[in-house]
């Protein structure tokens, strides 16, 4: 096992489709959200309560343990300047850190380069996921897009143990081999080099990995699994992303939010008991968002697109607590029927980067931000 | 009748379309290569999946809300289209006036787009020009809609010159202004219905109503305006005649064509063949066709080294290996998931990173995309259900008479595979592969058996080879 001095590593986990924060940390205590929400509402016994006028939605239990042994930090009202209410649009907003002009530099793709300028380690940013969030993409900045840890690689759907031999054999005789005269063919081979290190790098984590920690079934289980496999087996990734989709419910919403809603608590909480089995709870924080909340009226089935939305920070170096301000939902208050929201989502970056990754954070995110006090000092 | 070369007509259709099947290169090469690219160059008859077969097997490909099921309508087009140069010339405008999903929440109004690159992708440049600043669209996706007599927004005036005809450092930032004043007006049927949409609804926030062009003249600037050293009461269509008659915009259209088509680097040969292009493009008053001509029929193009000098683009290598294996010919149900593949490997159609398009060339290639390009072609080429395969499978048994060396699968598979040149190395590499199986005897073959496994295997190892990534 590696040192103390473990460097820090930042887990992302994006809930795309537009998480309802109403629903998800509901002021059971205003009786404007039961006016607002008739039908789409938690009920105030239901809510596992945080304090005498909000609480957690009840399928977050785990959560609410986290919370109760001070590892969750709530930030409330988070959302972007001039909210606009396409996914993509919001989602790209997020991923770049720049609300508005349409750009291309993942803010996460920034974070890698600073911390491996010379892409030494084709392995600092890994997403868990196929194809590669905006987030993470930089021109020249390699990461890995992992579908599947215990498959990743090439070849995957060759049966014949034989044949897939022999094909990876010969792959790597057609990407290896002295450099060339042709500059196209020769950073070919080198990529192609690049990827089959990168997977055989990989597929050495699961093998080194025991845990008596049970994860739950799905596939944000699976990937903070795989997560946890790679950190353990201290390749040098420092920034780890994954998505869950599901959470656009315009209708039906009550029940597949509650499952959603399960399905990240139990995931997180199984993750964060995994990294205190193997001593790691010191080395990791994640950072759950979506890319916008619901409107604060629902529609008889579930809400439609809203602004402001909630983020959360989990870690045993987080500080505990409710940050941001629990947005009003007095008619005068709101913002064309939605949540207004009160803090940049820049915030909450400059906070991860400087306090936590040890990065200055305004090239990172375009300018200066206000950060939390949120996170225990180094 | 001339007789072409079969290298040389698989090359020219790797690069004015998505590769071809051999029966097709040997019927092609049977004509002048001068005949293949004039046949090329006008698609008249073009044929492809009829619309209302596509919409009988998939209901969401009706309706075209939804970007993956239109990527994935624009796929179908680009696999089995009789016009391949109609769909690449798509392809390339879209890749240069590149309009996004993220921003629109509209896919028809893509494919609106798209379509008329089909119409007017070979024609005029300056009738493209018009069309696309009448484009629904563009006017949304860079905000012409919000371009008022009154307070004028520069954002599609900057893009025409910028990135759309002239290139940055031909123009002032007064020109900019010029322009965008010029094209004041020039908005959306429904501007102010939409807007109210923008703001309110969710799910729709432009409406669900299709979209069209009006131009307002009580919203237009018709002051005096000096762009580009000429003064007068311009509106949009003067400021085009304008920029269509620029040496730069005649540079910057060469230049992009030239990249496109035949390779992604300009060297000093490449530069002597722009200039011509140059030429040609003000010749035939700015058409695109034209241009082309002098490109496919330059030495320089049609030459060895300009072979194989391009990385193929995500879709170009998705849908050139599609034709080849012969799925999705049909209707087939999980076709969406080909615009979530594209994507993976880096170019998802329909849904450009920003406004300047993909970063072409070796930009492509990067582990994850190499690794999504290799996987996904490698297994549909070694798939010996697909009827293209099947019918390459039949190919080598027929040439062959059932019993092939490891030198004539090598080869044969080769030539199957678009006749594909490789270099010595890989050629030995390969070689060695099928030899360690030794003879392959393809005497009554039976569907799925190991003797056609082995064809499947050696075009996957071919598929993953570096000179199939290049076009």
């Amino acid at each position: 096992m590696a040192s103390a001095a473990r460097e820090k590593s930042l887990v992302v986990i994006q809930l795309t489709g537009g998480n309802d924060c109403l629903n998800t940390v509901v002021p059971y205590n205003n009786d404007l959200y039961y006016d607002f929400r008739p039908t789409i509402n938690i009920r105030a016994e239901d809510v596992l309560r945080l304090d005498d006028e909000v609480g957690l939605h009840p399928s977050l239990g785990a959560m609410k343990q986290l919370w109760d042994e001070g590892n969750v930090a709530v930030i409330n009202g988070i959302g972007y300047p001039v909210p606009d209410r396409s996914h993509f649009r919001s989602m790209d907003i997020w991923h770049t850190a720049e609300p508005s002009t349409i750009a291309k530099e993942g803010w996460l793709g920034r974070v890698i380069r600073e911390l491996d300028p010379k892409g030494d380690n084709v392995l600092t940013g890994i997403h868990f996921g196929r194809g590669l969030p905006r987030a993470l993409g930089l021109r020249g900045v390699p990461v890995a897009s992992v579908g599947n840890l215990e498959t990743y690689g090439l070849f995957t759907d060759i049966a014949d143990e034989r044949v897939k031999h022999a094909t990876l054999q010969t792959f790597s005789r057609l990407y290896g081999g002295a450099a060339g005269r042709d500059v196209v063919k020769d950073y070919l081979a080198q990529t192609g080099s690049d990827a089959l290190k990168g997977a055989d790098i990989l597929r050495t984590a699961p093998a080194q990995y025991s845990s008596t920690v049970e994860y739950p079934d799905g596939a944000l289980a699976q990937n903070l699994k795989s997560m946890a496999q790679v950190m353990f087996a201290d390749l040098g990734t420092r920034i780890y992303y994954t998505t869950l989709g599901g959470w656009d419910t315009h209708s039906g919403e009550l029940a597949t939010h509650a499952k959603l809603l399960g399905e990240v608590s139990e995931s997180v909480g199984a993750f964060m008991a995994d990294l205190k089995e193997h001593g790691r709870e010191d080395d990791a924080m994640v950072m759950i968002f979506s890319e916008f909340g619901r409107r604060i009226r629902d529609n008889g089935s579930g809400c439609d697109h809203g602004s402001g939305g909630v983020s959360f920070l989990v870690g045993n170096q987080v500080k505990g607590g409710m940050y941001g301000e629990y947005p009003s939902l007095k008619l005068e208050d709101q913002l064309e029927g939605d949540l207004h929201f009160n803090n940049d989502f820049r915030c909450t970056y400059a906070t991860l980067l400087e306090q936590w990754m040890g990065l200055e954070s305004a090239p990172i995110v375009n300018g200066q931000f206000e950060q939390f006090d949120c996170i225990n000092a180094a | 009748m001339g007789q072409t070369d079969l290298s040389l007509v698989a090359h020219l259709l790797r690069r004015a379309g998505f590769g071809a099947t051999r029966d097709e290169l040997e019927t092609y090469a049977s004509q002048s290569y001068e005949e293949r690219v004039e046949e090329l160059l006008h698609p008249d008859h073009a044929q492809a999946m009829p619309d209302d077969l596509i919409r009988r097997y998939h209901v969401d490909m009706s309706e075209l809300r939804q970007v993956d099921a239109a990527g994935a309508y624009w796929i179908y087009r680009m696999i089995t289209s009789s016009a391949p140069l109609e769909e690449k010339m798509a392809l390339f405008w879209h890749g240069l006036f590149a309009t996004g999903y993220t921003k629109l929440n509209q896919a028809r109004a893509l494919l609106n787009q798209i379509d008329m690159f089909r119409r007017h992708g070979l024609g005029r440049f300056d009738t493209l020009l018009l069309e696309l600043s009448k484009d629904p669209a563009m006017l949304l996706w860079l905000d012409n809609n919000d371009n008022h007599k009154t307070a004028i927004n520069e954002n599609y005036g900057r893009e025409l010159l910028e990135l759309f005809s002239m290139g940055i450092g031909h123009y002032t930032e007064q020109d900019i202004k010029e322009c965008a004043r010029a094209f004041t007006g020039w908005t959306l049927k429904n501007a102010e219905y939409m807007a109210v949409r923008a703001s309110k609804d969710s799910i729709w926030p432009y409406g669900r109503i299709n979209w069209h062009f009006e131009y307002r003249d009580w919203d237009h600037d018709d002051g005096e305006k000096t762009f580009l050293g000429e003064s007068g009461h311009f509106n949009g269509e003067d400021i085009i005649a304008i920029i269509v008659k620029q040496e730069a915009t005649a540079r910057f259209v060469s230049q992009r064509l030239f990249q496109f088509f035949a390779a992604d680097e300009i060297d000093a040969a490449g530069e002597a063949v722009v200039e011509s292009m140059m030429q040609t493009y003000f010749e035939s008053d700015y058409e695109i066709r034209a241009v082309l001509r002098t490109l496919f029929n330059s030495d320089y193009f049609k030459s060895e080294p300009s072979r194989y000098a391009r990385v193929k683009g995500p879709i170009e290598l998705l849908v050139g290996a599609l034709r080849l294996a012969g799925s999705y010919r049909k209707p087939t149900l999980g076709a969406n998931q080909l615009m979530l593949q594209s994507f993976f490997m880096g170019q998802g159609p329909l849904v450009p990173p920003t406004v300047e398009g993909w970063h072409e060339g070796m930009e492509w290639i990067d582990s994850g995309a190499l690794v999504e390009r290799i996987n996904f072609i490698a297994k549909e080429l070694s798939d010996i259900s697909q009827p293209g395969v099947r019918d390459m499978i039949a190919w080598l048994d027929a040439k062959h008479n059932g019993v092939l060396t490891p030198e004539q699968l090598v080869n044969g598979c080769l030539s199957l595979l678009g006749a594909l040149d490789v270099d010595d190395e890989t050629h030995a590499a390969l070689l060695d592969f099928a030899s360690a199986d030794g003879e392959l005897n393809l005497q009554n073959h039976q569907p799925g058996d190991a003797a056609e496994q082995r064809v499947g295997n050696m075009l996957r190892m071919i598929a993953a080879t570096r000179e199939y990534q290049l076009a």
